[in-house]
């Protein structure tokens, strides 16, 4: 951003900047604060669609503020992996939002987590969520569990797959290097390699997240649930903190998302503190119009019948090595 | 594509918000207290003010009142720009909606259900059979009103009640 890529050069080769460490710091608590804030925003956009006037963007937040206030019941018969789950959720969460790339590329934790790291923290979470839902022992629980393992074994192995993808005019694994090389070749992004993994990318983000057409997070219906039949049984400060990491979830991934294939603005290794502020507005631009997008889209989609989503991940799938296969033997034009 | 042209066709469905029948000192009469729970808006809990997450209970209803309770979160009432919402699970609500008189296989379902419900809670008889048995008073399969059976912190009356009177009682709770 700012004039200072010699201290950036400096500063990469240690890989610790001071301008990453309060990137970090300004992103995760970015993505705290502003997760609630999406969710709320996709409801009121599809509100507004369907004619009602909707409870506003900032609904998500009155209902964890109450939350947090309720009784805690924990069901008789669970054990220690029903109350620790939603600790394990939010933890994993909130180091994902530290190192994946969502103000600056430079984060300190960047160096330690790449990709494989990523996608191993968004299943550590997730088999944490399915473990709960089996230990309640009921029936919607164990059947949610299923599904979204499911579902799991079939996203992760595509995030690893368009990721390679993105990688490879890279040459690194790293998200903070894929994003940076897209910022300094603005190019690389406009290949059909490239964009077969944003079709790809899209459509786990979609399932990895419980949105349309893969999980309906409005349903009422526990028969066709898939994250909400795991939740079932939590109450009070549990069921907060594993809505508000659900809400963490997709915003880091839109995020993401958004900088691997719009990475302008992004702060780096040099930037100062007008820097980190152009990354943080322009981050929050970018989510703004991929959740209105989403929750827009979302109007006209119908969930999809459950034995029909491996079709729609496997596709996915396809697309994604489809992806690997082209950035190997398509290279781009630079 | 005809889906984009009837949600510019139809713009904003829902009516403008009335103004609240409760704001005054005293309580309305369509959201009369059942006396052993206190009167007047202030002893509905605090907490739940601006969210008010709510599970709805069947306990022996003709599903008119349902029909009524769906029309609430049609975009014509829109109960949910006050901050109501439907769960799915008691354990995550706050307020149970209770409709019907209280049939003896449904008696120790609605108990459950009530104690799954975590603190603060608030439970609403809507209809007039969930207040006094309405038609059913005396049958054979019926235990008694919902108030007979568990605490009961609010009322709507009616047969069946229309939304605005149900809305009315859940502004009540969420203040908005």
């Amino acid at each position: 951003m700012s004039g200072g890529t010699e201290v950036y050069a400096a500063q990469a080769a240690d890989g610790f900047s001071a301008s990453g460490a309060a990137g970090a710091v300004l992103q995760v608590a970015a993505v705290v604060a502003g997760a609630p804030l999406v969710i709320g925003w996709m409801r009121q956009v599809r509100a507004r669609l369907e004619g009602r006037a909707g409870a506003g963007w900032l609904q998500p937040w009155r209902d964890l503020r109450k939350l947090f206030a309720k009784q805690d019941v924990i069901p008789r018969g669970t054990t220690r992996v029903f109350t620790t789950a939603p600790l394990v959720l939010a933890a994993t969460s909130l180091l994902i939002a530290a190192i994946v790339p969502v103000v600056t590329t430079a984060s300190p934790l960047d160096e330690m987590g790449d990709l494989f790291a990523v996608v191993g923290l968004l299943l550590v979470g997730t088999v944490a969520l399915t473990l709960a839902g089996l230990d309640t022992g009921t029936a919607f629980g164990g059947m949610g569990a299923s599904r979204e393992v499911t579902i799991a074994a079939l996203v992760e192995p595509t995030i690893l797959v368009a990721g390679l993808a993105l990688s490879v005019p890279a040459g690194s694994s790293n998200l903070g290097a894929i994003v940076e090389s897209a910022v300094a070749d603005p190019g690389a992004v406009a290949t059909p390699a490239a964009a077969l993994a944003f079709i790809a990318l899209i459509v786990v983000v979609l399932a990895e997240t419980g949105r349309l057409p893969v999980d309906n997070p409005s349903t009422h219906l526990e028969l066709t649930m898939v994250h909400e039949a795991m939740v079932l049984e939590y109450t009070g400060a549990r069921l907060a903190l594993v809505e508000w990491a659900s809400a963490i979830r997709l915003t880091v991934l839109l995020a993401l998302l958004a900088n691997l294939f719009v990475p302008w603005g992004i702060a780096d290794a040099g930037s100062g503190v007008a820097g980190l502020l152009v990354g943080l507005v322009a981050v929050a631009a970018k989510v703004c119009v991929l959740a209105t997008l989403l929750a827009a889209g979302e109007v006209f989609l119908a969930k999809l019948r459950l034995f029909r989503v491996p079709e729609l991940l496997a596709g996915s799938f396809l697309i994604g090595l489809l992806a690997v296969t082209a950035s190997y033997f398509l290279p781009s034009p630079s | 594509m005809g889906l984009v042209a009837s949600i510019r066709r139809l713009g904003r469905i829902a009516e403008p918000a009335p103004p609240t029948t409760w704001a005054g000192a005293a309580p309305p009469d369509q959201a009369s207290k059942h006396p052993e729970a206190g009167g007047g808006a202030e002893a509905l809990p605090a907490a739940l003010r601006g969210s008010l997450q709510l599970r709805h209970v069947d306990a022996g209803s003709c599903n008119g009142c349902e029909i009524e309770i769906g029309a609430c979160f049609s975009p014509v009432y829109d109960a949910e720009r006050y901050g109501a919402r439907l769960v799915a699970s008691p354990r995550h609500a706050d307020g149970l909606l209770v409709t019907g008189v209280v049939t003896r296989n449904m008696t120790d379902a609605l108990r459950d259900t009530v104690a799954a419900t975590p603190e603060p809670r608030v439970v609403i008889a809507v209809g007039d059979c969930a207040r006094d048995c309405g038609e059913f008073a005396g049958a054979y399969g019926v235990v008694g009103a919902v108030r007979d059976v568990v605490p009961v912190d609010a009322e709507v009356p009616g047969c069946p009640p229309p939304p605005d009177a149900i809305i009315q009682v859940l502004r009540q709770v969420t203040g908005r």
